[in-house]
């Protein structure tokens, strides 16, 4: 099995199983911190009404100055606190503009992408090719010393958990607070909240603000941790898959967990491929024959014809690249074609959520992208 | 209390005289900009906007600039008006650029005049190819068409590398990934002595090609029926649609254009300044681009004005970089803040600005 995916034959599988437990799967969770935190952010402020575009402007944004604050004062939480900082700054521009002055959300979204790209260019100019101070990780005694596990689940850094912890932090205030509730009746019907008492206008900016601190702490993430160092555009689209990612939730916290690891194992495996020069055949094989196993797992109860179909048709996919993979042992892609993978995820991933569209127009919040104006 | 109060019909007025506030208000916000980055303001701002037009080599330049931008916008602007956000243009003059170099190297040293019609047909057919993915999967399977047009962006960009290092790399260029030279019939040809053009000047037949589809898209949008349909599309849906208009029908034609006129800019790019397919070709054309859309009123004539002046700030940004050493991110700077406040100004067309308590005023 090992030589068709070009790695060496005397491999086995608990060793390359062990690889992936131990040295895959904590750079993937790491691969998906600044998704999760952009992602949930986002989250809040399209769940409050507001469509903001302007994600990667604000992460990028948050990179530049949570590295030049990290560098600067040697202190890794000084970067991460000004960067959010620093995110909700730019957002209430971004607030400001489409809330006070009730400009296109979509228009205003783009703008604080191509100023934030700009300014954290121009701010960034002298700070390429150095490295940060290192963010300490959190290592709990014995625990984080345990041989598999250990290093699966504790051996990250603080803002890893901080992540986690906010996605909880932000469902417990969605659907268990009151003030949960009137954020999520301002963006399902700006016109009844307003008539209601609420200020709409104030929530909206209040959202917009956190969503852009989470967004700076999530580039600040990638200069710091990720990468970590600074270059020019070093986001390359995070900012856009995180609005992705959110719409793949279904506007719903938890799923935004699964999303950000779904693409950032695609990244890691991706690199990982481009790296080892393996043959994408038969990785084409494994992976499909996986998502086979995993429809059948998840429908078992509820198989229809339909999906019967689906589910024999992803197999004889996998089995052909399989056959392929044999039959063609030193086929190799470019890494071009590699590189495409995470932004081709992503397309599919909408295709196959916003298909469904009574789903899809059940989550969505009804207010979204609307502008608001109090006539009276 | 200062307050906003609705205009029954858009001002006219404030139509176009926000875009100018809009270039006014920058220049003041660039000017704080370039003093906090400690250089004169005014020399800066007068190297940008004025030098550039005194400069009769630069001035040609500035045609060069504008011909994409102008291109690019235009096919935008449809779309725009529709509510048709197709932000992925960069990756449709990506791909229209490769499919027009690949035709013109396929007859690598054919002497032909119909070889840069044919590599014009190949972009413009490319880019529209790649603006119907989106176009598709938001018409099949409702899937937002910002983000995947934005995604396809990336994965033109890998694709250009792609090609550059395999199937169209030089043959005789030691592994380096570029394309060759375009030979002579695959190379625009420039218009010297053209009035009011230098002897050296780059000013090639695709500015020339911009320059007559300004007024033509001015016709499709204002005359023509389908220019109609696509103003009511945006400004009001359920009416487009209780009329006949088909909401599938406009995502295609707003992408499909929006895409073929991106796809023959990025041809235009490669076989006119470049002569040559090279991964540094996208420079971010397709979203400057939309900067110039907004800043022309969504109208074609306002789009080639606008377009002269984003191609400004881009000849005027190169000479602050050279003279002054302003750095080059300044001037992305300097066009963010333009669509900011060109944004932000957009108010004065649809409300009143009332000063002082309710009713006074009356």
């Amino acid at each position: 099995m090992m030589e068709v995916i070009g790695l060496n034959a005397d491999v086995t599988i608990q060793q390359s199983l062990f690889y992936i437990l131990t040295t895959l799967l904590p750079i993937m969770v790491i691969a998906a911190t600044p998704l999760v935190l952009a992602s949930t952010g986002e989250l809040i402020v399209e769940k409050s009404g507001v469509l903001n575009l302007g994600v990667e402007g604000m992460m990028v944004m948050g990179a530049v100055i949570g590295f030049i604050t990290a560098v600067e004062t040697g202190t890794p939480v000084a970067g991460f606190i000004l960067a959010a900082v620093a995110g909700g700054l730019l957002a209430l521009i971004f607030g400001f503009l489409t809330q006070v002055l009730l400009s296109n959300q979509v228009a205003t979204g783009l703008a604080l992408t191509l100023f934030g790209l700009g300014l954290a260019a121009l701010m960034g100019q002298t700070y390429t090719g150095i490295r940060p101070p290192q963010t300490a990780r959190i290592d709990i005694p014995f625990v984080s010393d345990a041989p598999v596990l250990g290093q699966m689940l504790f051996s990250y850094d603080w803002i890893v958990y901080f992540a986690l912890a906010l996605v909880g932090a932000v469902w417990w205030f969605l659907n268990r607070t009151r003030a949960g509730l009137v954020l999520r009746a301002v963006g399902e019907n700006h016109d009844a909240a307003h008539a209601l008492g609420y200020r709409v206008i104030a929530i909206r900016l209040a959202a917009i603000a956190f969503g852009g601190a989470c967004a700076g702490m999530g580039g600040a993430y990638l200069s710091l941790v990720r990468v970590p160092q600074w270059s020019e555009g070093m986001t390359a689209g995070i900012g856009w898959i995180a609005l992705a990612i959110v719409v793949f939730a279904s506007w719903k916290p938890g799923r935004v967990i699964i999303g950000a690891w779904l693409f950032g194992g695609v990244t890691i495996l991706q690199l990982n491929i481009q790296a080892a020069n393996l043959n994408v055949l038969g990785i084409a094989a494994i992976v499909l024959a996986v998502v086979t196993i995993g429809m059948i797992a998840l429908n078992l109860r509820s198989m229809t014809a339909k999906n019967w179909i689906r589910v024999a048709f992803l197999g004889a996919l996998a089995l052909l690249s399989w056959a392929m993979a044999l039959t063609w042992p030193a086929f190799r892609l470019d890494s071009a074609y590699l590189s495409m993978t995470p932004y081709l995820m992503t397309i599919v991933v909408l295709v196959a959520i916003s298909g469904d569209r009574t789903r899809a127009a059940l989550n969505a919040p009804a207010s979204l992208g609307r502008v608001f104006h109090a006539s009276s | 209390m200062i307050r906003l109060e609705p205009r029954l019909t858009p001002s006219r007025a404030m139509v176009w005289g926000t875009p100018a506030l809009a270039v006014l208000a920058t220049m003041i916000a660039g000017g704080i900009l370039f003093a906090m980055l400690g250089k004169n303001p005014m020399e800066a701002i007068w190297t940008i906007f004025v030098d550039p037009i005194l400069d009769p080599y630069s001035r040609d330049e500035l045609f060069v600039k504008a011909a994409p931008l102008v291109l690019i916008a235009i096919g935008l602007s449809y779309g725009f008006r529709a509510g048709v956000w197709n932000i992925g243009a960069e990756g449709q003059f990506i791909v229209g650029a490769i499919a027009g170099s690949a035709v013109g190297l396929a007859f690598y040293g054919t002497e032909a005049i119909w070889l840069l019609p044919l590599m014009a047909l190949a972009g413009m057919v490319a880019g529209t190819l790649w603006a119907m993915i989106p176009a598709f999967l938001k018409v099949r399977f409702n899937a937002n068409e910002i983000l995947v047009s934005l995604m396809l962006v990336y994965v033109a960009d890998q694709l250009l590398r792609a090609m550059v290092a395999g199937p169209l790399r030089n043959p005789a260029g030691f592994n380096f990934p570029e394309s060759r030279l375009f030979h002579d019939s695959a190379v625009l040809p420039l218009l010297q002595g053209f009035p009011g053009l230098t002897e050296y000047t780059r000013v090639h037949v695709g500015v020339l090609i911009a320059l007559l589809l300004v007024p033509l898209a001015w016709l499709l949008l204002r005359k023509h029926l389908l220019g109609f349909n696509i103003q009511v599309m945006g400004s009001a849906p359920r009416a487009a649609r209780f009329s006949g208009v088909k909401p599938a029908m406009i995502i295609y034609v707003c992408l499909g254009l929006s895409g073929a006129m991106a796809g023959l800019a990025g041809l235009f790019e490669v076989a006119g300044p470049a002569g040559q397919l090279v991964p540094a070709l996208p420079q971010g054309y397709g979203f400057t681009a939309i900067i110039v859309a907004f800043l022309g009123r969504l109208n074609p004539l306002g789009i080639l004005a606008a377009g002269l002046v984003m191609a400004l700030t881009y000849i005027g940004g190169e000479n602050a970089q050279l003279d002054l050493g302003l750095p080059r991110a300044a001037i992305s700077v300097f066009q963010g803040m333009l669509l900011f406040f060109l944004l932000g100004l957009d108010i004065l067309v649809r409300y009143r600005v009332r000063f002082g308590k309710r009713g006074a005023a009356q």
